[in-house]
């Protein structure tokens, strides 16, 4: 469903990815990881709009996407919750979940899709009129995720979800974003440093180093490779 | 007593228009983050529009002087739209700086260019509402006066009706504290970005309308100085902050007045700028800011 060949991005003169090409069919989640600077996030960044492409493509749902704005990509169906959450801190949870639906005119359907992100995260429902800036960093990630969520997307990618949250919350995120997988049947990638957990709950991984994919397996295997439980899984 | 109640009447009515002009550059600063100097020339451009369309409309009625307060109106969106689109947008993503300096030349642009197209000599501006002074025991608040307090209220109310309950103003909130975010989520940066500066350049022709019914006399020089108490205000309030900019343009138009009415009109702009400086040592966010800090 998402597809990158053999894609290059530079910031100014430091090239962040060398040809990178992965592939995320339709239903499944895959997780990208990797060590601290090794290109994830400029990954996502490119597949979402944010960084330009210098060279290679991305493919979303048979269409050619690189190039597009940001703005415009959200409208095919990609969503991205970044890195760090990036609430609107200055407005309400509420409203943070409306513009996430800025896109949807039709109000049934935003009331709907609203009703499906407060089942999916009731703390966001208690929370609604409260500004978003308050809340904790873990209620920050799910109304990051509620909001991409609310524009609904055919796939969703995550920055580093479980990033600077406490352990326990960590695994009812986890939980959430497996049940949006199955329940709503929305595409996913991942890209985590907590790679047990993710490759846990993902059919596939890619392993990427300095801007190179480095190995890909399934799930399963990567997790007893002994290359990566060395680098990435703690031994 | 009644001597007091005029000259607040004189310092609100002054102040408002003040904070209809600060409310454009606080705007303009919340989605870009650096100050639209040539926002005072909008409010000049202003002032002409309704000049122009005061001679071509019925003059001293209601239905004259609304509608030319409405064609400024549209006029200066369309200018400060066009600005933001060949001067700003080209520079986007580079230093403030750099963009600083190109408001600045537009600024004397747009000056210059009035002065080609108007001349430089002051003209008497129109006329646009029925002339009448309402007495209350002695106190006199003049019709000119009276549109001021009236079109701002009415103004602020919908500027506030916009930026809290529509669609778009949700936008322009969510851009001024996150672009990257609000990208995210399907908002077209450059279309916000262009309402921001249609709303902000709408009200400072607006403004200039107001502060030519009340000081009739007009030239392409004449945004400068209420410009720059207008940037005083919205710092004074926080720039950035809407309400903010709204209170700093009241209390600057009353500080001044009274500083006049003490018989200090020498000093007015003195005492202007010397409040900015005393504030920003005090509360440097300004009165209404606090500085903005991220949860991780
Ligand atoms: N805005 C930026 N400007 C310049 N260099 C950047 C920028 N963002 C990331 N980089 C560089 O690109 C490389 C990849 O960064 P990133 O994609 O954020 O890595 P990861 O998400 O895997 O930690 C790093 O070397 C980083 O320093
Ligand atoms: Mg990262």
């Amino acid at each position: 469903m998402l597809e990158l060949r053999d894609l290059s991005v530079a910031y100014g003169a430091i090239r962040a990815l060398h040809g990178v090409s992965l592939s995320v069919p339709e239903g499944s989640i895959v997780t990208l990881i990797g060590s601290n600077g090794a290109g994830k996030s400029t990954t996502l960044r490119a597949a979402s709009g944010l960084v330009k492409v210098q060279s290679g493509s991305i493919h979303f749902a048979g269409e050619r996407i690189d190039g597009c704005a940001a703005h415009q990509i959200v409208a095919r169906g990609l969503a991205h919750v970044p890195e760090g959450r990036m609430v609107f801190a200055n407005l309400t949870v509420l409203e943070n979940l409306m513009m996430g639906a800025y896109l949807q005119r039709d109000r049934a359907v935003v009331r709907r899709e609203l009703d499906l992100v407060y089942a999916t995260f009731p703390r966001l429902q208690e929370r609604a009129e409260q500004v978003a800036g308050t809340l904790s960093g873990g209620e920050q990630q799910m109304l990051a995720i509620g909001r991409a969520l609310m524009s609904r997307p055919r796939f969703l990618m995550m920055d580093e979800p479980s990033l600077g949250i406490a352990p326990l919350l960590v695994k009812t995120i986890f939980e959430k974003i497996v049940a949006i997988n199955r329940t709503q049947g929305i595409t996913m990638l991942l890209v985590e440093q907590n790679a047990n957990l993710a490759l846990e709950v993902s059919s596939f991984g890619y392993v990427l180093e300095t801007g190179r994919i480095i190995l890909q397996d399934e799930a399963a295997k990567l997790r007893q490779d002994p290359q990566v439980r060395r680098a990435y899984l703690g031994g | 007593m009644t001597e007091l109640l005029q000259q607040l009447v004189n310092g609100l009515s002054l102040g408002a228009i003040y904070a209809l002009i600060a409310l454009g550059y606080t705007m303009v600063y919340g989605v870009l983050r650096f100050i639209n100097f040539a926002h005072s020339d909008v409010f000049m451009v202003g002032a002409f529009a309704g000049y122009y369309l005061g001679r071509e409309l019925p003059s001293e009625t209601f239905g004259g002087g609304l509608l030319a307060l409405a064609g400024a109106m549209v006029a200066c969106a369309a200018l400060g739209v066009l600005i933001e689109k060949l001067a700003y947008r080209p520079l986007r993503g580079r230093s403030t700086l750099s963009v600083l300096i190109t408001a600045i030349g537009v600024s004397l642009l747009l000056q210059n260019l009035g002065q080609r197209l108007f001349g430089a000599n002051p003209r008497s501006f129109p006329q646009l509402f029925p002339r009448h002074d309402f007495r209350f025991d002695g106190l006199v608040i003049s019709s000119a006066q009276l549109a001021v307090f009236v079109i701002t209220l009415v103004l602020m109310f919908a500027l506030r009706w916009i930026v809290m309950k529509t669609r778009i103003g949700m936008a322009m909130r969510a851009l001024s504290f996150n672009p990257v975010a609000a990208s995210l989520v399907g908002v077209s940066n450059d279309f916000v970005i262009s309402c921001t500066f249609a709303l902000g350049s709408a009200l400072a022709g607006a403004g200039g309308i107001l502060y030519a019914l009340n000081y009739p006399s007009i030239d392409p020089l004449m945004g400068t100085l209420p410009g720059l108490k207008a940037f005083v205000a919205a710092v004074l309030g926080g720039i950035g902050n809407i309400p903010g900019a709204a209170a700093g343009g009241l209390l600057l138009g009353l500080i001044e007045t009274v500083v006049v009415a003490l018989g200090g009109s020498t000093y007015r702009d003195a005492v202007a700028f010397g409040v900015l400086i005393l504030i920003l040592l005090l509360r440097p966010g300004g009165l209404l800011g606090r500085v903005q800090t991220e949860k991780v």
